[in-house]
């Protein structure tokens, strides 16, 4: 069994806490006593149908205001797969907690009213799907039975779409039309759209397939702590431990030191007392290395025959997250998997006008929930992997030195 | 590349895994708090996972309200002794005794809040800037919204709409000096993922997760165990039941379900036709709508 973890987006109104209520009542994650306390919190609201939305927001302000503020996570599964949702908010002024949603997930769903068709928040919400490379997005056209169940409307809003999703960078999206509400084509395909010859939402989300979603051709092994018992039994024992970042790594293979450039070979890759003959992404491990290098935390093990380029000087796209400005010339940390190093803000290139994907120039300072284009100087070299062809090695983020914040989850573009 | 396939178990594994050893890196004194549940029992085993054959790289911390079952407390020292490693226990019956907190009374009396301040004091005697814990995403709503690494501020709180932001797999460990952070490797593990879990790893567990005959009394339709420390109506009557724990807290807020299941296989086989969550037979989740947001502000696990 296979783990999907996928995001929703879209503004309340567009029914999101409905169909994540949907898809767990109606694949019976919701158990009794849950059930109890929707029904018990719908009559106090008012409502008299179960209000499933309820399902999911976690915090007391949220239930007073009855919008999502934080990422809530959800979980539910079928016999073919185990399903991870990130319910995030759909306001912009919590874009910076749907990136976070955002950065973990292979799949995003975006909701869309039937009535009102492609707005400013879908085109938002698929943007930060682009930026952050979630290889599959679903575009659920709800509220069907507000349209009458109609195709000609369906498919406007999927032409809509399609316009403007040109110029982004989504491998794959699929449109299912849904009633979140009645539950149509969200479990089950429905009777009220025999028009529509695709799979319901669930049977798509069992289906899609996510194998290559994984970059499995350049190793990159990110340490993170060295494990020497120093014990009667273990005198000499060193390994170190991390998980496989990408790629594969197998027993023998020559390897490179990163950023120091030494060479060396693998001679064990151990994991609880057993000898692997290999590991892959993204399993975790401890490697044992042919000779006695000067070797800690924040080094990289990477494919000594096909190796990433490592420099200080960094093109990026950053979300900035913080309520402090962020203007060239500031000094933060920058985290790239298990390396700390300081990092300046030489440049703010463009700030992207994130409901129209507009590159936005001479901006001299970025505020928080805003998307940009940065140059950035490191005090040491760090990997320059490309982000669209490996989420692992080529994101980080930045924390200011002053509030221990994280202020800014970065992309690096090669 | 399909040999490459990777189970959601062992994706679940490989990431509480790397949570441990980021707390191990990034902290400078962490503590594994342990209670004695399968979920910090769990735990221990991705810890011996992710450091042997080293030794662990922080002691089990253990907050001891004085009311376990006596079978929790000879399960985890049988434990301790097979694994040797360091056990620091603190008891809330100190913290009692010392004036910090005050004992509950009445029907639903529990020492289940009161262990936040002993908690609280052990972080600040032992100086602990992380304490890794066994809670998971899918118990609780409030839980459901937490970071994987969760900073609590000084006085031990949590601040739900000003958490930090927490992106791809870097944890950001930064703190000052007297806040702390709480880290769950569990996070994203169900209660039957959990039990999937033990029954391929062949974990152990104390005897009370499996069915048992013990006098029990019932109550809003849940099943207590009859015992000293829980206040009985006189109408409350006790009679004898094959009962087991579905959680494993403090006695005074934990109860049974009427259960046959002896093993773990019969667990899973029963979770899946359950019709209740596991918190449905706590106590302490059913006492408000936002009872764990609130505990968890001020400090508790």
């Amino acid at each position: 069994m296979e783990l999907l973890r996928f995001l929703t987006a879209g503004s309340v109104d567009d029914g999101k806490s409905t169909l994540i209520g949907r898809l767990l009542y109606d694949s019976r994650s919701l158990l009794r006593d849950q059930l109890e306390a929707i029904e018990k919190s719908s009559r106090k609201k008012g409502d008299d149908f179960l209000n499933l939305a309820l399902a999911t927001d976690g915090l007391k302000a949220e239930r007073e205001q009855g919008i999502t503020i934080d990422v809530a996570y959800k979980y539910f599964s079928t016999p073919k797969r185990k399903f991870i949702i990130a319910d995030t908010p759909g306001h912009i002024q919590y874009t910076r907690n749907m990136v976070t949603g955002a950065s973990t997930a292979n799949l995003m769903v975006v909701l869309v009213d039937a009535r009102n068709g492609v707005t400013e928040q879908t085109r938002r919400h698929s943007i930060i799907a682009s930026l952050l490379a979630i290889p599959h997005l679903v575009v659920c056209i709800n509220k069907m039975d507000l349209v009458g169940f109609s195709q000609e409307r369906f498919e406007q809003i999927k032409e809509e779409f399609l316009q403007f999703s040109g110029k982004l960078n989504i491998k794959d999206i699929t449109f299912i039309p849904i009633s979140a509400l009645q539950g149509d084509n969200v479990v089950n395909l429905s009777d009220n759209m025999p028009w529509y010859e695709g799979r319901s939402l669930l049977h798509y989300l069992e289906e899609v397939y996510i194998e290559s979603d994984r970059n499995l051709q350049n190793p990159r092994f990110p340490v993170q702590y060295v494990i020497r018992p120093e014990t009667a039994e273990y005198p000499d024992y060193r390994a170190y431990a991390g998980m496989v970042a990408s790629g594969i790594f197998k027993q023998g293979d020559a390897i490179l030191v990163l950023p120091a450039g030494f060479t060396t070979t693998i001679t064990s890759i151990d994991f609880y007392g057993k000898q692997l003959p290999e590991a892959f992404a993204p399993q975790s491990v401890a490697i044992r290395l042919s000779d006695n290098l000067d070797i800690a935390r924040g080094d990289v093990f990477v494919d000594a025959v096909n190796p990433p380029r490592i420099g200080q000087d960094i093109l990026a796209n950053v979300c900035w997250m913080s309520s402090d400005e962020l203007r060239p010339g500031t000094v933060l940390i920058l985290q790239q998997n298990t390396r700390r190093v300081k990092a300046k803000i030489t440049e703010i290139v463009y700030k992207i006008e994130i409901n129209t994907l507009d590159e936005i120039v001479g901006v001299g300072a970025l505020k928080m929930n805003d998307i940009a284009l940065v140059k950035i100087r490191t005090a040491a070299p760090v990997l320059l992997d490309d982000y669209k062809f490996n989420r692992a090695t080529g994101s980080f983020i930045l924390i200011d030195e002053n509030t221990n914040l994280t202020a800014a989850a970065g992309v690096i573009r090669g | 590349m399909s040999s490459y396939h990777i189970n959601y178990l062992d994706a679940l594994e490989a990431e509480a895994i790397y949570i441990l050893r980021e707390t191990a890196a990034q902290f400078e004194n962490p503590a594994l708090l342990f209670s004695g549940g399968k979920d910090s029992i769990v735990l221990v085993h991705l810890a011996l996972k992710a450091f042997r054959p080293a030794k662990f790289p922080f002691p089990l911390l253990h907050i001891d309200t004085g009311h376990n079952f006596p079978e929790t407390l000879q399960f985890r020292d049988n434990l301790i002794s097979k694994i040797k490693e360091r056990l620091i226990v603190r008891y809330v019956q100190d913290s009692i005794d010392k004036g910090r907190v005050k004992e509950e009374t009445g029907k639903y009396a529990s020492r289940n809040a009161l262990q936040t301040v002993t908690l609280l004091d052990a972080i600040s005697e032992l100086q602990l800037d992380a304490c890794i814990g066994g809670a998971r995403r899918d118990e609780e709503k409030a839980r459901a919204k937490e970071r994987i690494f969760s900073v609590r501020d000084e006085f031990g709180q949590w601040e739900p709409r000003m958490q930090r932001p927490e992106l791809w797999n870097l944890y950001n460990g930064k703190i000052r000096k007297g806040e702390n952070v709480r880290v769950f490797p569990i996070s994203n593990f169900t209660e039957l993922d959990v039990w999937r879990y033990i029954e391929r790893e062949g974990i152990e567990l104390p005897s009370l997760y499996f069915t048992h005959e013990r006098d029990v009394f019932e109550r809003d339709g849940l099943w207590y165990p009859d015992s000293p420390y829980i206040h009985r109506e006189p109408q409350e009557t006790v009679v004898r039941k094959k009962v087991r724990f579905r959680t494993i807290g403090d006695m005074t807020c934990t109860a049974a379900v009427l259960s046959q299941a002896d093993n773990v296989a019969a667990i899973i086989e029963e979770l899946i036709k359950a019709e209740t969550t596991e918190r449905g037979s706590r106590l302490d989740d059913k006492r408000s709508e936002a009872a764990m947001e609130e505990r968890k502000r001020g400090g508790y696990f």
